[in-house]
């Protein structure tokens, strides 16, 4: 996939003036929160779920490599292959091969966001080989070639209006405005694809060394026929995504939909161990998992190793100002929103991401709804010095963390100034109180009126108070 | 290779090499244990308590709960809905419990049993599940040769028999059961379905049936 990141600004800028996107993600803000803080309320148990879902993720990653390897062991004896990619480039290649030697001509895929980071479908389909996503969402954007703006509902960023003329475009029906009548077509247009595919290509939320298994987690069933009909069922996975065990697996289930659609339960939660089995009717010949590293296990022991933990959820991004207000294509790449921004610099560099990890008003929403508990802010933090010390943001940025630190290193002058800004904003904003167009200000004024500071600054608060006995 | 620079890269974060015998054994450990987790206060209950729970999660889950008093009903009942819905064939499973009901009151309505794997446009198939989980209101189905996985999947709707004995509280116990009668390894494919197929991908406005079934009928056996 093409990236966009590094002209976030304006890609941002320009998702705030579009109409339908805004229409769009209002339906996100009204949805996914609400529907969460439901499921929560009703899960007295959440929060000790979280914090212990949090310690294993540690557990796991201090042990990757052995439960890895419990994982391949078991998946072998179940008669199916690993396969390890370092890169994307591997996975893909990987992936390819075990197409040519079934001779595949067409591909079913079930949600996969690590194929999206592998960018799997364009590299098929420039070997000859023609993917079909089969998730509703996913299919909608293949029909548009477009990308996945939010990592559980790729979709979101179009409205019912668009859906139908892609449909209308493509399926040579009379166009319709019901979302019923449109799924039901998707379902008989796919309906023939599912059977026809030679290879179904699925990812998995979770891998589970006891049993060599993977799991694939969904509401519509697309997964399921994607990876029980055809012959062959690849699943593109990445290497965090492996647990010791089922009970260890339960732990993240019960997280997982809450935290995601605010659902109680997913409808299909569906284990596949290995190709089929002898005197099976069904279910695929041949069983291959591709483990993609693309630059995970670099993170271990880095600064970053807490991200590891992420299961792809989408909470962060559900509750995340930003994210709402300028939807997931701005953010340039596959993963957005608060998740995206501290894996993308990872995977893409931070010469190309930096962007990112400044898109936060570190509100800390996201940390507050994380299942596992990870730190984003901080972690966007870490990214922050780490383009300042590379000397990598924008001048005016630094020039003007710069002139704060002169400022605040001189204690008597830093006074002066707050108190003549004070005065200067107070007086321009007039009797309303409130600053709509400051010189240097348009980055804010533009979008929301500026309140004009009121009474004193801190430091003279203080004073006084002390002054008057310190209690308040 | 690949395998070897991954697993390198994990071990030099960690700080290990592949001589530590206690990181071995600590993993070796759990992987036998399969110790529970927190396992949540809502479905460890009186066993009549978790049948009701199981009706009340399934039927919000959008499931149809049909409460029969023996399996001997089965043929009837399923006969009753596909002929209240203009369906004149039914796939089923054939695992001992199916096939041995008397499947006489289809014929009598002019149905037709096939048993075999599902095809794209069947209307409806009838399968046995292995347990059903009062907690979220979920079925465990598996795969085998006389239960092929695509009956639960490619059909528009879906019959399952669960006996009131199977119902158990939580996933945890779930597991027990299944490790119980295959030990180490799993069926090919284990299903844990909740309710009909659904999506919302479109302006995030709920629709059932995407993909897989759309509907899904429990026949609750009192047994």
């Amino acid at each position: 996939m093409q990236i966009n990141t590094p002209f976030f600004k304006q890609r941002a800028s320009e998702a705030l003036h579009d109409e339908n996107l805004q229409k769009a993600l209002g339906n996100l803000k009204a949805g996914f929160p609400e529907k969460r803080a439901i499921a929560v309320s009703r899960m007295p148990e959440f929060e000790d779920l979280r914090d212990q879902a949090r310690d294993l993720k540690n557990h796991i990653i201090e042990h990757l490599d052995l439960y890895l390897e419990q994982f391949e062991s078991k998946v072998t004896e179940n008669g199916g292959h690993v396969h390890w990619a370092r890169t994307s480039d591997d996975a893909n290649k990987i992936i390819l091969d075990i197409c040519k030697q079934v001779n595949a001509k067409t591909v079913t895929k079930g949600k996969s966001m690590v194929s999206e980071e592998t960018g799997l479908n364009d590299y098929l389909e420039k070997n000859g080989i023609q993917p079909v996503e089969t998730d509703l969402g996913e299919y909608i954007l293949q029909l548009r070639e477009d990308h996945p703006s939010h990592i559980i509902a790729p979709a979101i960023h179009l409205n019912l209006e668009d859906v139908s003329e892609a449909f209308h475009k493509n399926h040579n029906r009379p166009k319709s405005d019901d979302p019923a009548v449109l799924m039901q077509e998707a379902r008989e247009v796919l309906r023939e694809k599912f059977v026809a595919a030679d290879v179904g290509i699925t990812g998995a939320n979770f891998c589970v060394a006891e049993t060599g298994s993977t799991i694939i987690i969904t509401n519509e069933g697309n997964g399921d026929l994607t990876q029980t009909l055809p012959k062959t069922h690849i699943v593109i996975t990445s290497i965090e995504k492996v647990v010791p065990t089922l009970e260890d697996m339960t732990l993240f289930q019960r997280l997982l939909a809450r935290s995601a659609t605010g659902q109680e339960f997913t409808v299909y939660n569906t284990l596949s161990s290995g190709p089929r089995r002898e005197g099976d009717q069904d279910g695929p010949e041949n069983f291959h998992v591709v483990l993609v590293d693309n630059g995970r296990s670099e993170m271990v022991g880095s600064e970053f190793q807490d991200m590891l933990r992420c299961i792809r959820c989408s909470a962060c991004m559900n509750h995340c100002p930003v994210y709402g207000a300028v939807g997931g294509h701005s953010y340039g790449w596959v993963y957005p929103g608060p998740m995206g921004s501290v894996l993308t610099p990872k995977m893409i560099g931070i010469e190309k991401g930096g962007m990112l990890p400044n898109a936060s008003t570190f509100c800390g929403k996201c940390e507050s709804v994380c299942p596992v508990r990870i730190p984003l802010p901080k972690l966007m933090r870490h990214w922050r010095q780490d383009e300042f010390s590379k000397h990598l943001q924008p001048k005016a940025a630094r020039y003007g963390l710069a002139g704060w630190a002169f400022l605040a290193k001189r204690p008597a002058l830093y006074k002066t100034y707050t108190r003549m800004a004070n005065w200067f904003m107070k007086h321009w904003a007039g009797k309303k109180g409130r600053i709509e167009k400051m010189p240097l200000a348009g980055g804010w004024t533009d979008w929301r009126d500026m309140p004009a500071p009121q009474g004193k600054t801190f430091m003279q608060a203080w004073k006084e108070q002390q002054k008057n006995g310190g209690s308040h | 290779m690949s395998r070897e620079e991954i697993l390198n890269n994990i071990r030099r974060g960690v700080k290990r090499n592949t001589a530590d015998d206690t990181a071995r054994q600590t993993v070796l450990n759990r992987l036998s244990a399969k110790a529970d987790n927190l396992i949540p206060a809502r479905a460890q209950l009186p066993q009549q308590e978790q049948i009701a729970l199981f009706i009340e999660m399934a039927n919000e889950a959008a499931a149809e709960i049909i409460e029969l008093d023996s399996i001997s009903e089965v043929p009837s009942a399923s006969a009753k809905w596909l002929r209240d819905r203009g369906i004149f064939e039914l796939v089923t499973s054939s695992t001992a419990k199916v096939d041995a009901l008397d499947w006489s009151p289809l014929a009598e309505k002019d149905i037709q049993r096939s048993q075999r794997v599902a095809q794209a446009g069947d209307f409806a198939s009838l399968t046995d599940s292995f347990a059903g989980i009062a907690e979220t209101g979920t079925l465990m189905l598996h795969s085998s040769p006389q239960s092929p996985t695509t009956l639960n999947f490619l059909p528009d709707n879906h019959l399952v028999i669960l006996s009131r004995s199977a119902i158990v509280g939580v996933y945890e116990e779930a597991w027990k059961k299944i490790r119980a009668q295959f030990g180490a390894t799993l069926p090919r494919t284990v299903n844990m379905i909740t309710g009909p197929s659904r999506s919302a991908d479109i302006e995030q406005r709920l629709q059932m049936g995407a993909h897989g079934p759309k509907t899904l009928v429990i026949f609750l056996i009192n047994d």
